[in-house]
């Protein structure tokens, strides 16, 4: 390219850059509610991602894509399950396309990522999935509320509880994959289990991944254990399962989970060897509350499958967010109103058919379902609650202000102290 | 024998004249580069200046790629080391924020380059696709040490921090930074490649056996061009931190490095200013196709095998075989 021909090309593309600027400009003040949703679409947990999107359509078609009279614009971007990627997809979101708000995410780095980001823009971003525990509490930012989410730790705090007092294990052992989500909610479990008197055997850590159980399994068969806690996702669970059974070790051992190992986006296409495992969570899919169940059927008559986690918590996360809009009367644009109309929202009609509202940590109060994997009438299965805590706090028991000195669940850190 | 003295070689008296016209034409680049923010949306600036950084990223590929002929799978796990190192400084090392940031971008160039030192130790024995498979390994292990050293690197998680203070915050400020940074490096390594030193690297690119019975040291010669282009990955992962206030393993990962490379591929391996051209070519595709489908990792990947089929030597050399007037004529 000679000098000549440069100046032409670059005069060219400044000029047509100058001629675009008032037409973004115009774009800007047209009327939606623009959504900014970020999902997995592509990457290790895709299937996550579109079940996310699913769910928040969901809620968007059922209410006819409009809130307080505004047009709904719903802008889905793929974070490639990659908190570099999901930046970069943020960045475009609120920069490009002017997004009043963002929503989503699955995989904690990614959301991570994102928090840290509108943190710098006060851009409000709702987490319905992502569970990380410091961002409702040691690290929180002001405009990332957990929407119909749940921090990590939450639902393990109860289950330690039940398990030692009214499932009367003793001695358990952990299986986890070996990260954050793995160490918080391991972390919550054990905690409060060894605080009742019961004992840790052993935690084993794998990669996520893992293609071969046996290693471990043949260990756990050793222990002599009560029960195992497991906590797994997406096809490690299954692998899990499939061959905890295989081993024989089914029938012999009990097991607890935490909530994503037997969600039904695991389960759906597994046989007996999930059967009778106990959760604990505040979504349970078999629930006969009738609200609940409406909700499973509509959603199942829709996309052929039973809800799971990803589904349910994005349909009631864009929920909660849309009533705070319809109270705000549509006014969007005002992000401290929207922060803080969300935080004092009472979620009544959720599919939970219970009210739910959130501390003011932005992480929702919930009565936590502990649950069992049932077999049901057509073959295929479901959890449906046996127990409830009502009102559990993400702190648990504990004064927020002392549970937050203590460090972060993580592989060294779970909650117990040394003797 | 010294690295230095080599004979002013033909090659270097035929193309000083056209040195001069080069540095003007880049120049008008990095001046038409500089009023860039002054028309594009916030969004845009944010693309652009990630174009920089991983055009930077990439040339420091091509240094050892195009020029030296050993093409490196470890130059994503650089670029991170020196960004987490950035972030980690900043965040804990509770000195006043300036001198935080001046000791954290030391360090992160620092630790960038004595990585790039310590792989090429190991690595410039060996070529082909045995220097791939090492730089491969010795990237693997810094991913592995990232994600399993929860303590320090945060895992999984990665590590956050308040990097964008005083005027790095305005996105046009950091944009400008960057371009300087990125101008100076450029210009470092079409200066390293076009010395004597860098003549000598294209003859081990050339012929390892030849250059050897002339009495060139190569591995001295790789030693320092290994390290050297490290210092630059290091260089560009410093911005990186800076840009995202954020790092974690993905950044460090082996998709990294890959990406670098395709950067440098897609914009003409040994051509150096390709780099930035692939970089722009390859994240504009990523963001614009991604918005339309979910299957944009297809489209990229067809587009890569098209590049490959019908440009094989990147971007720039197509548009080079399409200019028959083009003085690079005279070079072989």
């Amino acid at each position: 390219m000679d000098r000549r021909q440069f100046l032409k090309t670059s005069t060219a593309s400044l000029a047509t850059i100058a001629v675009a600027k008032p037409w973004v400009a115009a774009k800007a003040q047209a009327e939606p509610i623009r959504v900014g949703l970020l999902a997995p679409l592509t990457g290790v947990v895709a299937a996550g991602g579109r079940e996310m999107v699913e769910g928040t359509q969901f809620y968007f078609d059922g209410i006819g894509n409009a809130i307080a009279g505004r047009k709904v614009e719903l802008m889905v971007e793929d974070d490639a399950s990659n908190p570099d990627t999901a930046l970069q997809k943020a960045r475009k979101l609120v920069e490009q396309d002017n997004a009043h708000f963002l929503i989503g995410n699955l995989l904690a780095n990614t959301g991570l990522a994102v928090a840290n980001y509108v943190k710098e823009n006060g851009t409000p971003y709702f987490i319905p999935i992502i569970a990380a525990d410091d961002l409702t509490q040691r690290a929180r930012i002001k405009n990332v509320i957990r929407v119909a989410g749940y921090s990590a730790s939450a639902f393990t705090h109860p289950l330690g509880d039940y398990a030692y007092k009214k499932l009367g294990f003793k001695r358990i052992a952990t299986i986890s994959q070996d990260y954050s989500f793995g160490h918080e909610q391991c972390g919550g479990l054990c905690q409060v289990f060894v605080e009742s008197g019961g004992e840790i055997v052993q935690q084993f850590w794998h990669p996520l991944n893992t293609a071969d159980f046996s290693p471990y399994l043949g260990q756990i068969a050793d222990l002599k254990l009560d029960a195992l806690f497991m906590m797994e996702n997406g096809a490690d669970a299954t692998r899990l399962m499939q061959q905890f059974a295989s081993f024989g070790l089914k029938d012999k051992l009990p097991v607890i989970s935490a909530m994503n190992t037997t969600d039904q986006s695991v389960i759906r296409t597994l046989g007996s060897e999930c059967e009778g495992i106990i959760s604990a969570a505040h979504f349970a899919e078999g629930s006969d509350n009738p609200v609940t169940q409406k909700f499973v059927a509509d959603y199942s008559a829709k996309y052929g499958k039973v809800p799971s986690l990803f589904g349910f918590s994005m349909y009631s996360g864009s929920m909660w967010v849309s009533q705070a809009i319809e109270k705000l009367k549509g006014k969007v644009e005002d992000r401290d109103a929207l922060i803080a109309t969300v935080l004092g929202i009472e979620l009544t009609n959720s599919p939970l058919g219970k009210t739910v509202k959130l501390d003011s940590f932005g992480n929702p109060i919930y009565d936590v379902a502990i649950r069992k994997v049932v077999k049901r009438p057509d073959g295929k299965f479901w959890n449906v609650p046996i127990d409830t805590y009502p009102n559990v706090s993400q702190f648990w028991t504990y004064d927020p202000e002392t549970y937050m000195k203590q460090p972060s669940y993580s592989r060294t850190f779970q909650g117990i102290k040394k003797a | 024998m010294t690295l230095n003295q080599v004979a002013p070689s033909p090659l270097v008296s035929a193309s000083r004249n056209r040195t001069r016209a080069l540095l003007v034409f880049a120049g008008f680049l990095v001046a038409a580069a500089a009023v860039l923010p002054l028309g594009l949306s916030r969004y845009h600036l944010g693309l652009a200046t990630e174009v920089l950084i991983y055009g930077t990223l990439a040339m420091s590929i091509d240094i050892l790629a195009g020029f030296a002929g050993r093409t490196s799978l470890a130059h994503g796990a650089i670029f991170g080391v020196s960004a987490y190192v950035v972030v980690y400084v900043v965040s804990t090392s509770g000195l006043p924020p300036l001198l935080g940031i001046a000791l954290g971008v030391a360090l992160g160039v620092f630790a960038a380059t004595l990585l790039a030192a310590l792989f090429s130790l190991i690595a410039v024995r060996t070529s082909g696709v045995y220097f791939l498979l090492i730089t491969l390994a010795l990237g693997m292990i810094i991913w592995g040490i990232c994600l399993r050293w929860t303590d320090v690197t945060g895992g999984e998680n990665g590590l956050r921090g308040d990097l964008r203070i005083g005027l790095l915050r305005d996105p046009r400020a950091f944009y400008w930074i960057t371009l300087a940074v990125t101008a100076v490096l450029s210009f470092a390594m079409w200066r390293l490649v076009r010395s004597p030193f860098g003549l000598t690297l294209r003859g081990i690119r050339d012929s390892e056996s030849r250059m050897r019975s002339l009495g060139y040291d190569v591995h001295a010669h790789l030693f320092v061009a290994f390290t050297a282009s490290g210092f630059f990955a290091g260089a560009a992962g410093v911005l990186y931190a800076f840009f995202n206030s954020f790092v974690s393993p993905t950044t460090v990962a082996l998709a990294q490095s890959v990406q670098g490379l395709l950067m440098a591929i897609t914009g003409g391996i040994g051509t150096l200013f390709g780099s930035f051209i692939g970089s722009a070519a390859i994240l504009t595709l990523q963001n614009v196709v991604s918005s339309y489908t979910e299957r944009w990792q297809t489209v990229l990947g067809l587009t890569f095998i098209l590049v490959m089929i019908f440009a094989p030597n990147g971007l720039i050399g197509l548009m080079r075989s399409l200019l028959p007037s083009n003085t690079d004529r005279t070079e072989p």
